[in-house]
């Protein structure tokens, strides 16, 4: 069985734990263990690498860990292998302001 | 949940009941050294600092001295100094005898060099060993331990399974009143803003940020650019496209609790809670700065494996490489590869990472402690005369 792991619940890509090949049915679980759904990948996508769980236009925020990891450079469909070649590094420049959640 | 370990005089909890001897600087080593020799289940611990440093990186290494010193785990030290150091024998056992515990101070030069002073550190070694050794065990809570996190030898496997479920046994040490340190400051450049908003101050936030900025200056200062070695090829072959996602994967064995505060190198913590301690990635340094933190009991999550251990605390080695957890068997504790083939989920792996934590701080010899594996190193920041 092909299983790819999504860290966090808003996470929109998800982590593959083996190489799946092109047209395989990836079973998509989550930290729990709970499986949410398939994904059919069109692309070979190795162990470590990102599939998409939503579609994706250029500049829409890439979500791993439940935070920003970088953006998309083209668009993405769901079961594409998301790596170097259609998303970048966001590279943030240190703010100096720094947002906290002081109740 | 009961854990046991030793009451200390300042209300501390040692999980292990060590007797050390601690050089003040490393002209002392060779006199611990000899002294260590006949008594073969006392800690030594020598270093290369302790003199002609300055500033800084002086304050540093004393600090990490004292903390050292101050660790719970050992019941009883003897402080060797050669009398004419920057950072005194005397100097460290008046620090850490605030704690209470047995300390005694040898000055070879006093004493009248090696041979001479040998009589009277192994009289003292042998009073410490013996009343140590009638010391014992009670039950205690959680909220004593204080666990010390590290990454290394990080592949794909650490970002999906040994790090995410160090981190929910890093978070439910914190539910249960402990405190967790972890460090490593290359290793969250580029998700600084993402532990920063977890800071219960903007102040620690701040803080977080003037320390990623020192660290990538001193990179720069000798001619890299961090940023730009960030992933670097191993690292996206194996699937991780930014430094963003890098570190993200890193801060993650440290969980998702607020952070209560960030520490400077060797920094003891002044209450309880998820705390991280600035320092390099390199094993050797970064283990001695967990120890002189407080932290009794350290959890090394690994890819590719690592001995790795530390004298003062246990080092746990986690993997969730199946290749690694086969070929390193005689050093890997916690084998959580099972996520990969989903036979277990992250938060059942993290139970269990957090079962052996308990079992561990109550006496279970880790693998690297079996083989007393690591010695002391002290991050050093500066140039000595």
């Amino acid at each position: 069985m092909n299983r790819a792991i999504m860290v966090n619940s808003e996470d929109t890509v998800a982590t593959l734990l083996n190489h799946a090949e092109a047209g395989d049915s990836v079973h998509i679980l989550t930290a729990q263990g709970k499986e949410t759904g398939t994904v059919k990948i069109g692309e070979p996508i190795s162990m470590g690498h990102k599939v998409a769980l939503l579609p994706m236009k250029e500049g829409d925020k890439v979500i791993k860990y439940g935070a920003v990891i970088g953006q998309a450079t083209r668009p993405i469909r769901v079961g594409d292998h998301v790596h170097v070649h259609n998303m970048k590094s966001l590279r943030l420049a240190i703010p100096l302001n720094v947002p906290t959640n002081t109740k | 949940m009961k854990i046991t370990g030793y009451k200390r005089p300042d209300g501390s909890v040692g999980f292990r009941n060590h007797i050390a001897i601690l050089a003040s600087v490393g002209c002392a080593n060779d006199v611990a050294l000899r002294i260590g020799r006949m008594y073969p289940s006392v800690l030594v611990l020598t270093h290369r600092q302790g003199c002609a440093q300055l500033g800084d990186d002086k304050d540093q290494t004393a600090r990490t001295l004292v903390g050292l010193g101050k660790n719970p785990n050992i019941a009883g030290l003897l402080i060797i100094g050669m009398g004419c150091e920057s950072i005194t024998a005397h100097y460290l056992a008046d620090e850490i005898s605030k704690t209470g515990k047995i300390v005694e101070v040898l000055v070879v030069l006093d004493e009248g060099g090696l041979t001479a002073a040998l009589p009277r550190g192994t009289k003292l070694i042998d009073l410490m060993v013996r009343e140590a050794s009638q010391m014992e065990r009670v039950p205690c809570d959680p909220e004593h331990l204080t666990l010390g996190i590290k990454c290394g030898l990080s592949d794909t496997t650490s970002g999906v399974a040994s790090n995410p479920a160090t981190g929910i046994a890093a978070d439910m040490l914190v539910e249960s009143g402990g405190t967790v340190i972890f460090g490593e400051t290359p290793e969250v450049i580029g998700a600084e803003h993402i532990l920063a908003k977890r800071a219960t101050s903007r102040g620690v936030g701040e803080k977080l940020y003037r320390l990623v900025n020192q660290c990538e200056e001193r990179v720069r200062a000798s001619g890299m650019d961090i940023r730009g070695a960030n992933p670097a090829p191993g690292n996206i072959a194996g699937g991780i496209t930014t430094i963003e996602e890098k570190s993200l994967g890193a801060i993650k064995k440290g969980g998702g609790t607020r952070l209560q505060g960030v520490l400077g190198y060797g920094d003891i913590p002044k209450k309880r809670g998820l705390f991280f301690m600035d320092g390099p990635g390199r094993t050797p340094e970064a283990l001695t700065g967990l120890t002189a933190t407080g932290a009794q009991v350290i959890i090394f999550s690994t890819g590719g494996g690592s001995p790795a251990g530390t004298p003062i605390s246990p080092v746990i080695k986690v993997t969730g490489n199946p290749q690694t957890a086969q070929r390193l068997s005689g050093h890997i504790d916690v084998d959580v590869s099972s996520i990969l083939r989903g036979e277990e989920s992250l938060q059942e792996a993290g139970e269990s990472i957090f079962q052996e934590l308990l079992t561990v701080a109550s006496g279970k010899a880790t693998k690297a402690e079996a083989f007393g594996y690591g010695t002391i190193s002290i991050w050093n920041i500066g140039s000595h005369m």
